[in-house]
């Protein structure tokens, strides 16, 4: 969510249970615009916190000129000294998919991967590395996989230059309550992959400047979906939860251009969503 | 026209500059020639469209107006947009000859709903007087609790609080309620819920057991009429051979007030909504609710579709996850709570009474060290209740196989035995290298006044605070405990065995006529030597 708007957006997200603290607040207050200043960031973005055995990590996102560019993360144990991440490499991420359990809360961490993955550790150990993989790495690919997987915005949020580049939309006005309940209303803010396989005739309703994402209606699974979408305050604010990655609050307020997801969870996703629903 | 100076012959452009052969060939130098020109170009413009019923002149001139008023940066770059803009304002006014209805968005009725709930009751000097009377206030000071959970980072928003605050004042008023604690709040997938933990006053719960019995009762005497008619029947025809399953026998759930079922449960899913009572929870709901993991969808009655079946709707799932979380989460600081001196130290003791002499430690020590937590609700044990109970009890009613099936049954069942009341959470497992529990202090850099905050590994969202003498616990989410492993359901039973062979239904091949006969003729040398001896005996009399 915007820095700017931290506050109201927090308490539209509350629903959760989950916040920061008063001091956690006046401290990103403090600290989020000099990150913006030091980096020379267009936007920053609070995404979350990530909370483990002994610690939290509270991290911030920095978005350049196009929105749709490789972010740069940092993350904080305090919300005021915040360190960049490196950006996450498929190899991260696929070896932070065998790491289960929560975080510990420590950054330099070190999960064996001798125990969970021998092979992985085996390639490691050729190519001159150690077999270890670190909680740093791990928290990098486990907020890249959020973001690919959960990170939402409404429709027609953001526009697509023909030069390729992804604005804000300044028209923006909001959606309506009757769209705001509905699945396809929402894009996931990635690189799309289904786009081509739509049909003709799907594709010519398409805005091609707006509708350049994937919808959510295709999320697995099918149906009921892997979303809970709640009306909250008798319709003034819709939240969207996502029952995969638990953690994950989405929320807009209809008829008007305040949108934001954040995440408040422990950074593991639900592998047994199909059990629940 | 004619301002780029002399061409040279080989650049483009030469010879242009001669009237005639201009690029700009339509600006006709004849001034009513060009007078007709533009008043064909306006026609062709003023030309309505036949797909949408407006002309391009007026819409440009609207674009112009809109721009020219607004005056927005970088109008090229959001020229179409404008466009766009302008054209839909122009279809709604054009197109409604229709008004809608005047559809009420769902905000305004529950705002309706919310702003009932501030409004004050006529008979409210009466309660005061009679709060006054009781001793302590049974509304519980809801915004105290979010304040200091609020230092830890947890909590709704203040305006959810307040109203939840003031859901529990209506709930009070409409129930007989002798304590009341906010539980916390469960998420759901299309409604959240909103619970509260109460104890109801003495006589208030007698009256709910009567009408419970009488309910049963009532059950039973149907049951026996059913039974007697199916029995009718049943002595018509010849009768399939019984199966000699026996269900192992329910055990019986705890009764209101003690164990599991120590608090009543009420839940809302918003506050302005009613409030509904949860029903007691019964130990098979217990076993079951640890076999399975279902999000809770919001409504009450909705099934539970699950393996092994859930004996009971989402209302009872809820409240037997309810009572899973207290006896896994509820923690108080050690001493706060103590055994009653009267009665002996009974291991099966439920009973605490608060300790007068009970001495606050730091905050400091209450987060370093895990000792200085306990919990003050029962865990509960494997049978599904949290005092354990002979099965084979209930079985003395059967005469018949009575005394070897008990001798049998009391060798399976061996007693259970759980932790006793106020154990120390330092003894709570933990999952693989995970603590049970994980404790911070609120806030490190004003430590005179940081809390204690309680966090738990094992049913992730249960918090608990302590400052000083005062101390909450309290959940806020999804309802479900955490697993290192991914849950397994559990695996269907293994197929029965076959039906023991009995004489009368064993397979044996029909006899053939030729032994048919020989039997025939056996059994009549039989009778015929029978007779024989007879009459020998007959006749030595």
């Amino acid at each position: 969510m915007e820095a700017l708007s931290l506050p109201a957006a927090l308490s539209l997200v509350a629903g959760g249970g989950a916040g920061l603290s008063p001091e956690l607040r006046a401290a990103l207050g403090a600290s989020l615009p000099l990150l913006q200043r030091d980096y020379r960031f267009e936007r920053v973005w609070f995404w979350g916190c990530i909370q483990g055995v002994r610690g939290a990590y509270y991290i911030a996102q920095g978005l350049g000129p196009d929105r749709a560019a490789p972010r740069s993360r940092l993350y904080s144990l305090n919300c005021l000294d915040w360190s960049l991440l490196t950006p996450a490499t498929e190899e991260m991420l696929a070896l932070a998919e065998e790491v289960k359990g929560r975080f510990q809360g420590d950054p330099s961490f070190e999960y064996s991967l001798a125990e969970i993955n021998p092979e992985a550790a085996a390639r490691l150990v050729q190519s001159g590395k150690e077999p270890v993989m670190k909680e740093e790495a791990r928290l990098t690919a486990t907020i890249e996989q959020i973001d690919r997987a959960v990170g939402i915005v409404p429709r027609g949020a953001f526009v697509k230059t023909p030069l390729g580049s992804v604005h804000e939309n300044r028209h923006f006005e909001g959606l309506s309550l009757v769209e705001a309940k509905k699945l396809s209303s929402y894009f996931h803010f990635t690189e799309p992959t289904n786009l081509k396989n739509k049909t003709l005739l799907e594709k010519a309703d398409l805005d091609p400047s707006t509708d350049f994402l994937n919808s959510l209606e295709h999320d697995i699974p099918q149906g009921k979906g892997s979303w809970s979408i709640q009306l909250e305050k008798g319709g003034s604010v819709v939240v969207l939860r996502s029952l995969l990655w638990l953690g994950l609050t989405f929320y807009h307020v209809p008829m008007t251009k305040q949108f934001g997801y954040v995440y408040f969870g422990t950074g593991e996703k639900n592998l047994d969503l199909p059990f629940m629903l | 026209e004619g301002g780029h100076g002399p061409y040279q012959p080989h650049e483009p452009g030469y010879g242009l500059d001669q009237p005639g052969y201009s690029p700009y060939e339509d600006e006709i130098p004849d001034a009513q020639a060009r007078m007709l020109a533009i008043k064909n170009a306006k026609a062709y413009l003023l030309k309505t469209s036949t797909k949408s019923g407006l002309n391009l002149y007026d819409h440009f001139a609207a674009i112009l107006t809109k721009v020219l008023d607004e005056q927005p940066a970088n109008t090229v770059d959001i020229i179409e947009t404008i466009s766009q803009d302008v054209k839909w304002a122009q279809f709604r006014k054009k197109m409604d000859t229709l008004r809608d209805e005047h559809l009420i968005p769902p905000t305004f009725e529950a705002a309706e709903k919310c702003k009932a709930l501030f409004i004050k009751e006529a008979g409210e000097e009466e309660h005061e007087e009679l709060d006054e009377e009781m001793g302590e206030p049974a509304l519980p000071n809801v915004m105290e609790t979010a304040f200091y959970f609020e230092q830890a980072g947890i909590g709704l928003s203040k305006d959810e609080c307040y109203y939840i605050f003031l859901a529990f004042k209506n709930l009070i008023s409409v129930q007989p309620i002798q304590t009341c604690r906010f539980w916390g709040k469960i998420l759901g997938l299309e409604m959240n819920y909103i619970i509260a933990e109460v104890q109801l006053r003495e006589g208030e719960e007698e009256e709910e057991r009567e009408e419970e019995e009488e309910e049963t009762v009532a059950e039973e005497e149907k049951e026996m009429g059913e039974g007697e008619e199916e029995e009718e029947q049943k002595e018509k025809e010849p009768e399939p051979p019984k199966s000699t399953y026996k269900p192992p026998p329910e055990i019986p759930k705890e009764a209101n007030g003690t164990g599991t079922n120590k608090y009543v449960y009420f839940v809302c899913n918003e506050p302005g909504k009613p409030w509904v009572k949860l029903p007691p929870v019964t130990p098979a709901q217990i076993v079951c609710a640890r076999q399975i993991k279902k999000f809770f969808t919001g409504r009450l009655d909705a099934p539970i579709v699950s393996f092994p079946p859930f004996p009971g709707n989402e209302a009872n799932y809820l409240r037997a996850q309810i009572a899973r979380i207290s006896a896994g989460t509820h923690v108080s600081p050690t001493g706060f709570y103590q055994f009653p001196e009267d009665e002996e130290e009974e291991e099966g003791g439920d009973t605490y009474e608060e300790n007068p002499e009970f001495e606050p430690p730091p905050v400091a020590e209450m987060v370093e060290s895990l000792a200085m937590w306990a919990h003050h609700v029962k865990g509960i044990l494997k049978q599904g209740r949290c005092v354990w109970i002979n099965p084979a009890q209930k079985s003395e009613e059967d005469e018949e196989e009575g005394e070897e099936e008990e001798e049998e049954e009391e060798e399976e069942h061996q007693e259970e035995t759980g932790q006793p009341l106020l154990t120390l959470i330092s003894e709570d497992e933990g999952m693989k290298n995970i603590p049970a529990w994980t404790a911070q202090a609120s806030t490190n850099l004003i430590p005179e006044y940081s809390i204690a905050i309680l966090q738990s590994n094992r049913w992730p969202g249960a918090y608990a605070f302590a400052s000083g003498r005062k101390f909450e616990n309290i959940y806020f989410g999804w309802g479900h405990k955490y697993s290192p492993e991914s849950h397994t359901p559990a695996l269907p039973p293994p197929a029965e065995a076959e039906f023991p062979s009995e004489p009368g239904i064993t397979e044996a091949a029909d006899p053939t006529v030729e032994e048919e006969l020989a039997f025939k003729a056996a059994q009549e040398e039989a009778l015929a030597e029978a007779e024989e001896e007879e009459e020998e005996e007959g006749e030595d009399d």
